[in-house]
């Protein structure tokens, strides 16, 4: 038997050595946890989409590069007018879609209209509320004009909500998505797997993989052998939990922690007593060990944050230190807030392991200050009708994956019961805005008030564990933006 | 005979209807709104309700009720809020997976448990009827999913012989087979092994209480060979209770086989209606639901019919 095993482990090992031998491999197969509900970007706001079609199938006017940054797509190159209502896009040449049709600015005038449409569902409208009217002035040149200057337009343009699609194939592209990337759509097994394979006519540098496969793989524990038997090439976010030290020491493969655009929060009702209480909430903010979270919900991986912006943020500045870890303060506050002796409320988790086992610290850290919580788990459906829109919860931990998304604090209506109209005004001159120094100022400002004023527990940015082959290059070390880019991503010997 | 199939097929139409009043009325009242779970956190209102009424959900409840009634009898499953395919489609492409896995273990299991279990049954109390059973309980008790992943781990990470998991299709000609059937068989065997486990035993059980039997006797008495005796006349008899769990192992291997699926990341029927009830895709759980009550429907009257052959007082009703 064990002659067998050795001759059949050879006999595996001269057949993978051979073949890579000949020449670099030109296929890829990325694991990813969650299938898509369908594959157009501009009509849902699930994640899994853009994590395949972002950038690989479908381009914008611009795009958000692997640091953050706006880079030129679809669009050569823009320019402001100089009381910020203008926008002049100059449109590349020679692009079309994947069934052969031409790329020209009267695409862009269709996709934008109908993403800002009254019927549309585009999951994020509020991207596009500043457009007042899109205009294709020749075929290669577009101008948005807005109705109040708009600094992020550009930026905005760059998110996969924001792709443009073709008015012969839009209505299809939920199934069959025809954009102008690099890669084409080839076949998606329902529950199995997504194929995009080289486009050939790209207008831009070719793609150096030829054929590409999403495989979905949601049990955690089943990604681990599946990377282990070289079934699967990388996983760009693995939750190996356990697992991942036996990785790490693993030759065969790089292991990557980068960070997410994911702000994990203790989000709080602040519109419900006794959280309406800005001391009742500086004691939640100095009774929080952060270290000890981030040990607990995710492995000791997570940079920790003390207002709802990104870490990895050019405009972040570091804001922890707001309401230092002191429980005897916290306990000080909570009883000239009037209550000596704390007081018991809810604490409602999704499904996600940073919330189930980060609630589990939380609520042994505010129990040292007195706060009994009862810990209620909930799954994503419940989560979704119970806390976030009828807003019947004290307590929850989330994360915010979506990018620059401190705005929400300024929504009305939103679950955080938040209402601060000084917070309100720095986000309006910040729409307003377009210098860089001064949206930076702005930004800064905005993270302070929401540290000072506790509006909810800031914990820690969502890391990203990237796994792969040691023999690629080219993956995203961070997700700046929901996408699994493979337009650089070769393999090298 | 005729009466008899008649008669089981009456009520199992009836079952069918009483379900789906079930089925629909208890989605009905689940929490959670499908439009909101599609577009997520950061959607607006107004693509909210335009996104319901493209779904139809701002209808009323007893029209939505008997519009799916009525579609079904006509074999039209309604589309799915998520996928946006129809549910026909989307059932189709997962019972190509959960059936020929369902079969493959069954047959798996069938060709292990009933050789096992007669000839423990016929060396009763001796050293090789006391290590099969023993073995038959270490089948019982190892929990699938870890035999499943031990099997992983040996025969995709360290041989490199099977795929760790997922299923490429049938694809085309004997290659695309070949792939299909190389996907399904780590998954099958261990769906197999603890329903081996079970039907080994009762397969012995329900034979020494025919071999007990005065015709067993009788038939030694008048000359016919042991092997003859076993299979011709014992087994016959013991087939009832032996049948009885094949139906309700088929039936659990249709859709009850979530966590096998899961750990090789198969697209079956059981993730479907997991996916689908996370995601408040009702139309498709709904779809799936009635699609397997249906399947246990058909599979009880085939053991029924199987019954029937094996017992020939059951055909007339005596």
């Amino acid at each position: 038997m064990k002659t067998f095993a050795t001759m059949l482990g050879a006999a595996a090992v001269l057949l993978a050595s051979g073949s890579a031998a000949l020449s670099a491999r030109t296929d890829l197969v990325v694991g990813v946890v969650l299938e898509p509900p369908h594959l157009d970007p501009t009509a849902g706001a699930a994640a899994a989409i853009d994590e395949i079609v972002y950038a690989n199938v479908f381009e914008g006017l611009t795009r958000i590069g692997p640091s953050g940054e706006v880079e030129p797509a679809l669009a050569e190159s823009w320019e402001v007018s100089d009381d910020g209502l203008t926008y002049t896009f100059k449109l590349r040449e020679g692009v079309t879609f994947h069934d052969g049709t031409t790329f020209e600015a009267a695409d862009v005038k269709f996709s934008l209209d109908r993403a800002r449409a009254e019927d549309s569902t585009n999951a994020q409208k509020v991207l596009f509320s500043a457009i007042e009217s899109v205009e294709a002035f020749d075929p290669t040149t577009v101008k948005i004009t807005l109705r109040h200057p708009q600094g992020a337009l550009p930026y905005n343009l760059g998110w996969g909500d924001a792709v443009i699609v073709a008015p012969e194939s839009a209505d299809a592209n939920k199934e069959k998505p025809i954009g102008t990337g690099p890669f084409k759509f080839d076949n998606w097994a329902k529950g199995s797997s997504v194929t995009i394979s080289k486009y050939a006519d790209y207008w831009g540098e070719p793609v150096a993989l030829e054929k590409a496969e999403f495989r979905f793989i949601p049990d955690a524990a089943a990604s681990v052998p599946a990377l282990l038997s070289g079934d699967v090439h990388t996983f760009p976010n693995l939750q190996a939990g356990d697992a991942l030290p036996q990785i790490e020491a693993d030759p065969r493969f790089e292991v990557v922690i980068g960070a997410t655009e994911g702000e994990t929060i203790l989000a709080t009702n602040n519109g419900k007593a006794p959280f309406d209480n800005l001391m009742v909430r500086q004691a939640i903010a100095h009774a929080l060990d952060r270290d000890e979270i981030i040990l607990g919900a995710s492995a000791g991986n997570g940079v920790p944050i003390g207002s709802h912006f990104s870490p990895a943020n050019a405009a972040n500045i570091d804001l922890t230190d707001t309401y230092p870890h002191d429980v005897e303060k916290a306990k000080a506050l909570l009883a000239e807030a009037g209550y000596p002796d704390g007081f018991s409320a809810t604490l409602k988790l999704p499904p996600p392991p940073y919330a189930r086992q980060g609630g589990e610290i939380v609520a042994s850290q505010l129990r040292e200050i007195g706060i009994e919580l009862e810990i209620i788990p909930v799954e994503w459906a419940q989560w979704l009708e119970q806390v976030f829109t009828n807003k019947d919860y004290d307590l929850t931990i989330v994360s915010h994956t979506e990018p620059n998304d401190i705005n929400i604090y300024a929504r009305e209506g939103y679950y955080f019961n938040y209402d601060n109209p000084a917070f309100d005004a720095v986000m309006e001159e910040l729409g307003a805005t377009s210098d860089p120094a001064k949206r930076k100022e702005l930004f800064g400002t905005a993270q302070r008030i929401l540290a000072e004023d506790a509006v909810n527990g800031f914990l820690f940015q969502l890391p990203k564990t990237g796994v792969w082959d040691a023999k690629l290059e080219g993956m995203w070390e961070n997700t700046p933006i929901q996408a699994n880019d493979l337009t650089k991503v070769r393999w090298v010997e | 005979m005729t009466a008899y199939l008649a008669k089981r097929l009456a009520v199992g139409l009836a079952t069918l209807f009483v379900a789906s009043l079930v089925v629909f009325s208890v989605l009905e009242i689940l929490p959670g709104d499908p439009a909101r779970i599609m577009l997520g956190m950061n959607a607006s209102p107004e693509a909210l309700d335009a996104l319901r009424s493209q779904m139809g959900l701002d209808r009323p409840v007893v029209l939505r009720y008997l519009d799916w009634l009525t579609g079904m009898a006509t074999g039209d499953f309604g589309r799915s809020y998520t996928y946006s395919s129809p549910v026909v489609e989307l059932v189709a492409e997962r019972v190509a997976v959960s059936l020929p896995l369902a079969v493959m273990a069954l047959t798996l299991s069938t060709a292990i448990a009933i050789p096992v279990g007669i000839f423990a049954a016929a060396r009763r109390g001796r050293l090789s009827d006391t290590l099969a059973m023993g073995a038959a309980q270490v089948g019982v008790a190892i929990p699938n999913f870890w035999f499943a992943m031990l099997l992983v781990y040996v025969f995709a990470v360290g041989f490199r012989l099977l795929p760790a998991g997922g299923f490429p299709g049938w694809g085309e000609g004997w290659g695309g087979l070949w792939q299909g059937f190389k996907a399904l068989l780590l998954p099958a065997v261990s769906l197999a092994l603890p329903q081996a486990a079970i039907l080994a035993r009762v397969t012995r059980s329900a034979m020494l209480e025919v071999l007990g039997e005065d015709y067993i006797r009788t038939a030694r008495a008048k000359g016919l060979p042991r092997r003859a005796v076993l299979w011709r006349h014992a087994l016959r008899n013991a087939l009832i209770p032996v049948l009885t769990i094949l139906g309700l192992q088929f039936a659990f291997l249709l859709a009850g086989t979530i966590i096998i699926e899961n750990v090789f990341y198969l697209p079956g029927l059981g993730r479907l209606i997991f996916q689908a009830i996370s995601q408040r895709d009702l139309i498709v759980v709904e779809g799936v639901v009635m699609l397997l009550v249906a399947s246990i429907i058909v599979v009880n009257l085939l053991v029924d019919i199987c019954y029937a052959v094996a017992d020939p007082r059951l055909r007339t009703g005596r």
